[in-house]
C-alpha cells in the first residue's frame, strides 16, 4: 500500500520517541492496543503547573500509519491544555496524514491513547484537574 | 455430499458445536468432504451442479481453516451466539497486558537486531506457552461457563500474541537464511 508523504515523513523521522517517568505525578501514561492488527501504543504527556502540556513522548509497535499517528499527536499535544487535547479527533489525524480507510483504526488508536493518558493523569491528581 | 445443507461449520464436519476440538475427526471428515465435492468429480455434470460443487468446495475449505485455528474457532462460536469480538474497535486492554505486549516486542526487536536466534526461539516457546494458556481459558469460558464476554476478551488478547509470534517466526526465518 502506498503511504502518503506525511506518513512516510513521520515514519522515517518519528518525533518524540521515548519515555517519561511514569511515576511523576505530572505525567500521564496511556497504553492502548488494537487487537485486529496487534499494534501497541504508549503515549505519555507531562503537564506543567499552568495546566499546559509541556512534553509528550510515545513508543509504538505497529505499522507505518500507527507510528505516524502517534508521532503526529505528540507534536499536536505540546502547548495544549488537557481540554484542548481532548478535542483532537481521530478524523483530524486521519485527514492530516491522508490515511486510507483501512488505516483509520490507527488514528482511532492514537485518539484513544490521548484519552487514556489524560485519564491516567486525572486519576493521579484526584479531582483537581 | 451431505443431503441437508449444514447449519454451521461444526455441523458440516459432524462435530459438536463447542471450542474443544477433536482434531483427528476434523481432519478425517475434511478429507472425506473434500473428495465428495472436488470439482474433478463434476467434470461431466451440468453447469448448475458444477457451480454448486465449486461453492461447496470453497465452503468446506473456509470452514476447515476456521475450525482449525483456535482464535478463528472461538470467534466463530461467539459469532454463532451473536457476540461481536470487537477486534476493530476495542482498544482498552488492561495496562499490564499491554505492557507485557510491549516487552515481548522489545525482546524480539532486540534479539533480531543482535541476530540472537536462541533468544528468538526462547521467546517463541514462551509465546506458545502463553497462547496455550489462553486457549485453555477459552475452553473454560466457552464450553463450561458460557461466559461470552470473557471469551471475546481472550480472542482479542490472542490476536496480540499471534502478531508477535508471526514476527518472531519471520525474524528466525530471515536470520536462518
Amino acid at each position: 500500500m502506498a503511504y502518503s508523504d506525511k506518513v512516510l515523513d513521520h515514519y522515517e523521522n518519528p518525533r518524540n520517541v521515548g519515555a517519561l517517568d511514569k511515576n511523576d505525578p505530572h505525567v500521564g501514561t496511556g497504553m492502548v492496543g488494537a487487537p485486529a492488527c496487534g499494534d501497541v501504543m504508549k503515549l505519555q504527556i507531562r503537564v506543567g503547573d499552568d495546566g499546559v502540556i509541556a512534553d509528550a513522548k510515545f513508543k509504538t509497535y505497529g505499522c507505518g500509519s500507527a507510528i505516524a499517528s502517534s508521532s503526529l499527536v505528540t507534536e499536536w499535544l505540546k502547548g495544549k491544555t488537557l481540554d484542548q487535547a481532548l478535542e483532537i479527533k481521530n478524523s483530524d489525524i486521519a485527514e492530516e496524514l491522508a490515511l486510507p480507510p483501512v488505516k483509520i483504526h490507527c488514528s482511532v488508536l492514537a485518539e484513544d491513547a490521548i484519552k487514556a493518558a489524560i485519564s491516567d493523569l486525572k486519576q493521579k491528581s484526584g479531582a483537581e484537574v | 455430499m451431505a443431503s441437508e445443507f449444514p447449519q454451521n461449520h461444526f455441523d458440516l464436519f459432524r462435530l459438536p458445536v463447542r471450542f474443544a476440538l477433536d482434531r483427528a475427526a476434523l481432519d478425517q471428515n475434511y478429507r472425506a468432504l473434500q473428495g465428495e465435492v472436488h470439482p474433478d468429480r463434476y467434470a461431466t455434470a451440468t453447469s448448475a451442479e458444477r457451480l454448486r460443487s465449486a461453492q461447496m468446495a470453497a465452503l468446506v475449505n473456509e470452514a476447515y481453516q476456521t475450525l482449525k485455528s483456535p482464535v478463528d474457532r472461538a470467534r466463530y462460536l461467539l459469532h454463532l451466539n451473536g457476540v461481536d469480538t470487537q477486534e476493530e474497535t476495542n482498544t482498552a486492554m488492561p495496562a499490564d497486558f499491554l505492557m507485557r505486549q510491549m516487552e515481548w516486542r522489545e525482546t524480539v526487536e532486540d534479539a533480531r537486531a543482535a541476530a540472537d536466534i536462541a533468544a528468538l526461539e526462547k521467546a517463541l516457546d514462551d509465546l506458545k506457552r502463553e497462547a496455550a494458556e489462553f486457549e485453555t481459558q477459552l475452553h473454560t469460558a466457552l464450553d463450561e461457563k458460557n461466559d461470552h464476554a470473557r471469551a471475546a476478551d481472550l480472542v482479542r488478547k490472542l490476536r496480540f500474541l499471534d502478531k508477535v509470534r508471526d514476527e518472531t517466526e519471520l525474524a528466525i526465518e530471515t536470520l536462518e537464511t
